[in-house]
């Protein structure tokens, strides 16, 4: 199994959960939508590379959800359940500038499936980094946007292999600091297993409606 | 014994999901078909990958080629050969028509906010470029909400992809 794109995958499953949570009570209606079709990309992106991950005759929806919680490959910065708008700004701004770098790097892939899947899901995250572009321009002078990249900014180092944090940190202006790596998981990331899982769950030989 | 060309034809029928004013084949999205001995191979390219109308466009595909007499295997392709420069001319007038901008050609590297936030967007309904940008993204992933200054008209704009 490739652990490098089940991470990814995980990160995009798990991030669009959580990019989800804003539909129907973003500040905005336009961020209602923004967030909505951000989150519906994030899990389209989980589907495809879980599509690579799990081959052939693999079952996609076995990879996402009927995993225990601990084979989840997610960093933790995708985990934290972010309903304040200055923090879930900052974690998509931070995100995006650190899935550009990685994005990047699966392009050059020897294989040419991973490579023309990151290329295909470069094109959808180039909306996705100008909605965090705006959005970063807008908020960059609050104090509360700033505490809040300073709180997720180690979060955000852990969503990269360590060859890759100084680019991230010259792109954030930022120095690299210690990591919040991946491996353990939050308690929050528990409680959207719960959640996420729980149709699968309850209808082991697959729900129909 | 079917054709490829009778194929093709069936295809060109079925309406998109979410914007039933162009078809499949107008939208580019069908790579390929190929029919070998009562077989039919049809590689598709969705045009987001978290497309919801996925499964629903499979299935008419599948149901198409069924009334042709054969059994289809849709292939779906994961990569970048999409583009929205893939839509046909005819498709992309029958997007202009229902109010839909067309989307502009595909450059080497991903657009840029700046080229979003330009004034070249082109009014579907009264053809001025006096537009901006509402927000980057609308009721389908594939689609912006921009507003014309000239007509006061709010419209949809294809992202290019």
């Amino acid at each position: 199994m490739n652990e490098r794109l089940l991470a990814l995958a995980d990160d995009e499953l798990v991030l669009g959960w959580r990019d989800s949570e804003w539909t129907g009570i973003a500040p905005v209606l336009e961020e209602d939508v923004a967030f909505s079709s951000i989150a519906q990309n994030e899990i389209g992106h989980a589907r495809a590379l879980y599509t690579l991950v799990a081959g052939e005759d693999g079952d996609v929806d076995a990879l996402a959800f009927d995993r225990p919680l601990e084979e989840y490959r997610c960093a933790p910065l995708v985990e934290l359940r972010l309903l304040d708008w200055a923090h879930a700004i900052a974690r998509r701004w931070l995100y995006e500038l650190a899935d550009e770098i990685r994005l990047a790097v699966l392009k050059d892939d020897a294989d040419p499936t991973v490579a023309g899947l990151a290329a295909k899901i470069d094109r959808e995250e180039a909306y996705h980094r100008m909605h965090a572009e705006l959005w970063h321009e807008r908020l960059r002078d609050e104090p509360r946007f700033q505490e809040a990249v300073d709180e997720l900014w180690p979060y955000a180092l852990g969503l990269l292999p360590a060859e890759q944090r100084s680019d991230l940190a010259g792109r954030a202006g930022r120095e690299v600091v210690d990591a919040v790596e991946r491996g353990a998981h939050t308690d929050e990331l528990a409680a959207l297993w719960e959640e996420m899982t729980i149709v699968r769950r309850s209808a082991p030989a697959g729900a129909r409606w | 014994m079917i054709s490829e060309a009778q194929v093709w034809d069936a295809l060109a029928e079925i309406p998109d999901p979410e914007i039933p004013v162009i078809s499949l084949v107008d939208l580019g999205v069908i790579r390929s078909v190929d029919v070998a001995s009562g077989r039919v191979r049809v590689e598709f390219t969705p045009t987001f990958l978290g497309c919801p109308a996925l499964e629903a466009m499979r299935s008419a595909m599948e149901d198409k080629v069924a009334e042709l007499g054969a059994r289809a295997e849709v292939q779906v392709i994961q990569d970048d050969s999409w583009s929205t420069d893939r839509i046909t001319p005819a498709g992309r007038e029958k997007l202009r028509a229902a109010g839909f901008a067309p989307p502009a050609p595909r450059e080497a590297t991903a657009p840029k906010l700046v080229q979003l936030q330009a004034n070249v967007f082109r009014c579907p309904y009264c053809g001025s470029t006096k537009t901006r940008l509402e927000n980057i993204f609308g009721p389908t992933p594939c689609r912006s909400l921009r507003y014309c200054e000239s007509c006061r008209q709010p419209f949809e704009q294809f992202k290019t992809i």
